[in-house]
């Protein structure tokens, strides 16, 4: 046979067809202040802040192979960044927020140089340890309330609208864009060169380094990004919740491991996985609500079973068996048979 | 004479943390895993130990008959029901199922226990000390803690280098494929490995129970603290673990001297230190690429 011509193709029917289900439902959340309450609001602002860590991380664990339990201490730098920010140097919020970004990103690269002396299950424990120090030295600075923390001051929030609804409409499109840029930005970036070598890493990190990929230089970057996205959904938090302390700025329960399990849950490796992780932990996490710790056991037990029965996840399962991606980040060769 | 007597006791912890370490060490000496539970399986093993001092009556050291034993069974059941499937060239499986599991113990033993701080109590030996001198008091328990700490280390030394079952440990750390070639078990081995682990992580734990108040939420930080020796005093090397713990013993007790909220402050700045200028620890033994 000659293969007379072939075609390129990254889109499918399916991706197709799933793009036009996300513009729907972009559609569907511009939408939601005109009929939903606001408990739906805060909800919704929850699910975003926590679909961006989960992209973040599963770049981190599921494409540059490095397993961090320590995002939570870029979400403590961001929430502690923007407090800084707004409270003490008296920046506008909506400013203080990108200049509490970069802040997070400039502490980021030292913390990389010392993470990165360490490799595989020791760079998992050693981010835990570097968001721990950072935890203890929170508790020690007198001037954020050391130990019990701080409250934002409420002229800081008065300075986003003197109108409730108003700040509250504010607060809930800046968390619900940025959830659904970090899912965009990891598409396209997962569809450039530069993700071209992360998903190779991803495949073969052996092979990724014979056809002259930087793995280092991949890795760093990955890390950086997702160092970002924590700070950026930490100032986020604080907006919402108001108050903080160095416990729950820098929990590992909150931000490392609900995240770990969404990713875990929906699918380590893909776009999607995190996606659909989220909607599965929101859900679980309002059917389990009466029965405190038991939900982080079932949490934890379901994340152990599905790493061990389905390390793909749930997308992964249903990704595999129908063929469909709604993030298509792969190139197909189609031939011109005639 | 304030400083000696903060090094010493600062030292004498340390023999603590070196058990601690050591069970981590051994696992991932001989799987390449790391136990992400492993605080919360000390933590676990005071717990047992407060069970079995409430329904038969004895003191801790006494309950140590039962807790071994029964750990050492845990970490065997563990490694074979659930880690020897997570076993293969990529980090990821082990590193989250242990985490898993982290989350899953702490939130069990709170559901049991609450989230009241709990202690072991040994009447007479928690108190007694030896004095030298008129400024400086050597503590009994903490002395034998650090005794017991150098026994143990110094067992796994002499099983791992002088006996079959070591042999077989080693053969397996360095390429399991060719030690079954020579009829060596693998998940018969892994899971033994797991089991002396867990049987010297509840010695630690049990002895851990008694020197201070735990509840279930603290088995992280003993992680923490566990790989942070492992790290300074080297990988490979079960004395470099005990020096290791002794540097972060007495990294702890003289942040504490200073002020006592900075203990565990001090003690992970001195490993981010031998991190930056030893990233392989203080004494090396092996080479990991």
């Amino acid at each position: 046979m000659i293969i007379g011509s072939y075609r390129v193709e990254r889109s499918t029917r399916a991706s197709r067809a799933g793009f036009a289900a996300m513009l729907a439902v972009i559609v569907a959340l511009i939408s939601v202040p005109a009929w939903a309450g606001r408990a739906e609001m805060r909800l919704l602002i929850e699910v975003s802040y926590y679909l961006a860590l989960a992209q973040a991380w599963n770049l981190l664990a599921g494409y540059a192979g490095l397993v961090s339990v320590g995002q939570q201490a870029f979400v403590g730098l961001g929430c502690y960044g923007f407090i800084i920010a707004t409270a003490f140097l008296q920046i506008p919020p909506l400013v203080a927020i990108p200049l509490t970004v970069v802040a997070v990103g400039l502490i980021a690269i030292p913390t990389a140089f010392l993470a990165f002396r360490l490799r595989g299950a020791h760079f998992a424990i050693g981010t835990w340890v570097l968001a721990e120090v950072l935890r203890l030295i929170f508790t020690l600075v007198q001037a954020f309330g050391a130990g019990t923390g701080m409250s934002l001051p409420i002229h800081v929030v008065l300075d986003i609208s003197e109108n409730r609804v108003i700040r509250e409409l504010i607060l809930y499109y800046v968390s619900v864009a940025i959830g659904i840029a970090t899912v965009l930005l990891v598409f396209l970036w997962l569809r450039s060169r530069e993700g071209l070598a992360l998903t190779a890493i991803r495949d073969s990190e052996a092979a990724s380094g014979s056809v002259g990929i930087n793995q280092q230089r991949t890795k760093l970057t990955v890390y950086l990004i997702a160092a970002l996205i924590a700070g950026l959904v930490g100032a986020l938090v604080v907006l919402e919740k108001l108050r903080i302390t160095p416990d729950a700025a820098f929990s590992v329960t909150d931000w490392s491991a609900n995240v770990i399990f969404i990713v875990i849950i929906g699918g380590i490796g893909s776009v999607e996985g995190p996606i659909v992780g989220t909607l599965v932990f929101f859900v679980l996490r309002s059917l389990l609500a009466d029965y405190g710790a038991w939900y982080l056991i079932t949490l934890g037990a379901i994340a152990i079973i599905v790493m061990l029965k389905a390390p793909r996840g749930v997308w992964g399962l249903i990704g595999s068996r129908y063929d469909v991606h709604l993030f298509p980040v792969q190139r197909r060769v189609r031939l011109n048979l005639d | 004479m304030y400083w000696i007597n903060t090094i010493i006791q600062g030292a004498l912890v340390g023999g603590l943390y070196a058990l601690f370490a050591t069970g981590l060490s051994l696992m991932f000496g001989v799987m390449r895993i790391i136990n992400l539970a492993h605080g919360d399986f000390i933590v676990l093993s005071a717990y047992l130990a407060v069970v079995v001092i409430n329904c038969i009556g004895v003191n801790p050291l006494v309950a140590l008959a039962v807790v071994v034993p029964l750990m050492f069974g845990v970490g065997y059941l563990l490694q074979r029901g659930l880690l020897n499937f997570t076993m293969g060239s990529d980090i990821l499986p082990p590193l989250l199922v242990t985490f898993g599991l982290s989350v899953v113990i702490q939130n069990v033993l709170l559901e049991l226990f609450s989230a009241d701080s709990r202690r072991l109590q040994l009447p007479w030996l928690e108190t007694a000390s030896v004095r030298i001198g008129d400024q400086l008091a050597i503590g009994l328990m903490p002395t034998s803690v650090f005794v017991v700490a150098v026994i143990v280390i110094g067992g796994i030394e002499f099983m791992l280098y002088r006996t079959d079952l070591g042999r077989a440990f080693r053969a397996t750390s360095d390429d399991p494929d060719t030690a079954r070639l020579y009829g060596v078990n693998n998940r018969n081995i892994y899971a033994l490995a797991t089991a002396i682990a867990l049987a010297v992580v509840s010695i630690a734990g049990v002895l851990f129970g008694i020197r201070t108040i735990f509840d279930p939420t603290i088995g992280p930080a003993r992680l923490l603290y566990a790989f942070e020796v492992v790290i300074i005093g080297g990988l490979g090397s079960l004395w470099g673990t005990l020096a290791g713990g002794i540097i972060l013993g007495v990294a702890q007790a003289i942040g504490a001297a200073f002020d006592p909220s900075w203990d565990t402050l001090a003690g992970h700045v001195v490993f981010l230190v031998v991190l930056l200028f030893r990233p392989r620890g203080l004494f090396p033994k092996t080479f990991d690429p």
